[in-house]
């Protein structure tokens, strides 16, 4: 959690978040694929915990959690992957993926090796506040996990607030009502959303993730908040890829304007 | 409809016992929310419920008989009743819950209705009341039921619904089910979501069974007019994710001299690898919003269903009916593909009555289990068999 909270220290420098499904395109190019983002200067890793079932993407980030599956791709594998890089990884790491998976697993079990591993944050999306808050704040605090809820352009002000004290790290801004998915330009709604949750003086920063793709979008969505983040863009870069390593890093830095 | 039961009623925190619950994303938490906060006031309001009752008799065709077959009867050596939910407008009980739910929709002022389906019931019973209020329909069903549902999804074209096909996983129903959600999650404020079973996050497993229990209402003054009393020994509903049950049951939950049995699709065998027998194979864990007894691997992915019913093809059960397995207030059963079908042709042959191959699954487990002569036995007959002839026709053995 440490990291996480380092990495929003100097709060003038625009953070880049990058998902990707474990496990995609090939089952072991997880650790390869941190290493190329942390190579390219993305300052945070999201590593997506591959669902049958997963509800709140679109069809890129379903399409690249089938393929993760079908390549064999388990939870305790991904725990393996993260924790065997995590030496060399020097950005925050953090777990995203819906919550039947980690509840097989088991919560606590989860946690632990999540700290073993290295890991600073977790995104489920679909665990309630209520019973974070019930059942696994302590949990997620001993072994220093930050969890990160959504927030979207219908949650109300006093849930927005609600959120914000619960939060030990950044609140993950979902950028309009929609799954997850690239696609073009943020809209003037958009933008008023922006401004309107970033005069809340909330005390957590804030990251804008669903829609974001390139340079253009990423400078955009930065004006309003401490940081962006892409999923979708950057699994079609994996996807079209035919040099891994290279392909992330030329992408990252594209995105970055460095 | 507004009547509270105790301990199998849903808790004021969304759960029944261990399961249920809300597990859904901040996408959907307005939506959900909005529900949640209003549904009760809108269920117990008296013009609510005035327009509700009124179109389940005028247009729904409700009263649904109870029907004691007697040729049934004497093969089975009980008193076999029938709730013939199959004579219901559009052929299965699936109506009940969206007559009340579009009635529900309107109050909130939403105008675009979803809906996802797997055999096609759920999806017309939508479409219908769609036509009925003037409202925009979309359907989602999964591209594999489109092709093996072709009757079903011409019905909702006619009647002037969108259908979508789902194309991931196994293109069924928990794929329609997912279309769904990403299409609320997409159009939030229009638009309401008609959840066709006792499933998803909380209210949704409240409310369906709320619409479905006009169900067991009838059997208790129904029974009382043929039996002078107003309960049965023991009613019997085939288990998908399990709205007719929870219907049927609704009513007698709290009383202990009514046994309830449930029958789940076991499709080729339980161990075959092709079945869709939750309770038998399933562990708690969390899909389209709740927590519930569910097929999946041990790593937490879903693992696709399969019965020769399309309704019973889904790899998770309501909330309520995980609770009712786990406290042992029903009983639960499973029968295969081939059991199923015999009892189709056997209830076609003594009765003149062609069932559901859905609802064939509750007649199939009278030829398995032990009855007095005098118990009187009510089996929910869910819905017709029209849609499925051609399910029928290839199995063949008749």
């Amino acid at each position: 959690m440490n990291k996480l909270l380092n990495a929003f220290e100097d709060r003038s420098e625009k953070l880049l978040s990058i998902y990707f499904s474990a496990g995609y395109p090939e089952l072991d190019d997880t650790g390869k694929i941190m290493m190329a983002l942390q190579a390219g200067g993305a300052d945070m890793i999201e590593v997506g915990i591959p669902f049958s079932d997963p509800v709140a993407d679109g069809p890129t980030i379903q399409n690249s959690n089938k393929i993760a599956l079908d390549n064999g791709i388990t939870l305790k594998k991904i725990l393996a992957q993260v924790a065997e890089v995590q030496k060399k990884i020097r950005i925050p790491v953090i777990l995203m993926g819906y919550l039947n998976p980690i509840y097989q697993y088991g919560m606590e079990k989860f946690c632990l090796y999540c700290q073993k591993a290295g890991v600073s944050g977790l995104i489920i999306p679909d665990l309630p506040v209520q019973e974070y808050k019930n059942e696994y704040e302590s949990l997620f605090q001993k072994h220093h996990l930050a969890n990160i809820f959504l927030i979207t352009p219908q949650t109300s002000e006093a849930r927005i607030r609600e959120i914000d004290r619960l939060s030990n790290s950044f609140i993950y801004m979902v950028s309009s009502a929609s799954t997850t998915g690239a696609r073009k330009g943020l809209s003037t709604d958009q933008i008023d959303y922006f401004k309107r949750v970033g005069g809340m003086n909330l005390k957590s920063p804030l990251m804008i993730g669903f829609g974001i793709s390139d340079h253009q979008s990423f400078t955009l969505a930065t004006k309003y908040a401490d940081g962006a983040i892409i999923g979708s863009a950057f699994i079609n870069v994996l996807k079209n890829s035919d040099n891994l390593e290279e392909n992330i890093v030329a992408y990252v830095r594209s995105v970055k304007g460095n | 409809m507004i009547d509270q039961n105790t301990d199998y009623n849903v808790a004021p925190n969304g759960f029944y016992g261990h399961f249920g619950g809300s597990y859904i994303p901040e996408m959907l938490y307005p939506n959900v929310e909005e529900l949640r906060q209003n549904y009760m006031e809108i269920l117990s309001d008296k013009s609510f419920q005035d327009s509700f009752y009124k179109l389940l008799k005028d247009y729904v065709g409700r009263p649904t008989p109870l029907y004691l077959a007697e040729r049934l009867s004497e093969r089975i050596g009980a008193k076999i009743y029938l709730k013939r939910e199959d004579l219901s407008h559009t052929g299965a009980h699936k109506i009940n819950n969206t007559i009340g739910q579009i009635l529900l929709a309107r109050r909130l002022g939403k105008t675009r209705i979803i809906a996802e389906t797997g055999a096609g019931q759920h999806g017309v019973a939508t479409a219908t009341v769609c036509a009925l209020m003037g409202m925009e329909c979309t359907v989602y069903m999964g591209s594999l039921d489109i092709s093996r549902q072709r009757p079903n999804v011409e019905r909702m074209k006619i009647l002037g619904a969108e259908v979508r096909a789902a194309e991931s996983g196994n293109k069924t129903l928990k794929d329609a089910t997912n279309e769904a959600m990403r299409h609320w999650i997409n159009n939030p404020v229009d638009t309401h979501y008609i959840i066709g079973s006792v499933v998803g996050p909380h209210p949704y497993p409240d409310m369906v069974a709320r619409f479905q229990s006009v169900i067991s209402e009838e059997m208790k003054w129904q029974l009382m007019e043929s039996e002078d009393r107003d309960y049965p020994d023991t009613i019997v509903a085939c288990l998908g994710g399990g709205s007719n049950a929870a219907g049927a049951f609704y009513h007698y939950f709290d009383d202990a001299r009514v046994k309830l049995i449930t029958v789940e699709a076991s499709g080729k065998g339980v161990d075959s690898g092709y079945s869709a027998a939750t309770t038998a194979l399933g562990k708690p864990g969390i899909l389209h919003g709740s927590k519930t007894l569910l097929m999946q691997t041990d790593d937490g992915q879903v693992v696709e269903p399969y019965s020769i019913s399309a309704g019973l093809d889904y790899p998770g059960i309501g909330p309520l009916h995980a609770h009712l397995h786990e406290s042992g207030r029903a009983s639960f059963h499973n029968v295969t593909d081939n059991e199923a079908m015999q009892a189709c042709i056997t209830l076609s042959r003594l009765e003149g009555i062609i069932p559901a191959i859905e609802s064939a699954h509750a007649l199939a487990i009278l030829e398995k289990l032990e009855f007095s002569k005098e118990e009187v036995v009510v089996v929910n007959l869910s819905g017709r068999g029209d849609k499925d002839l051609e399910t029928i026709i290839n199995w063949g053995g008749y």
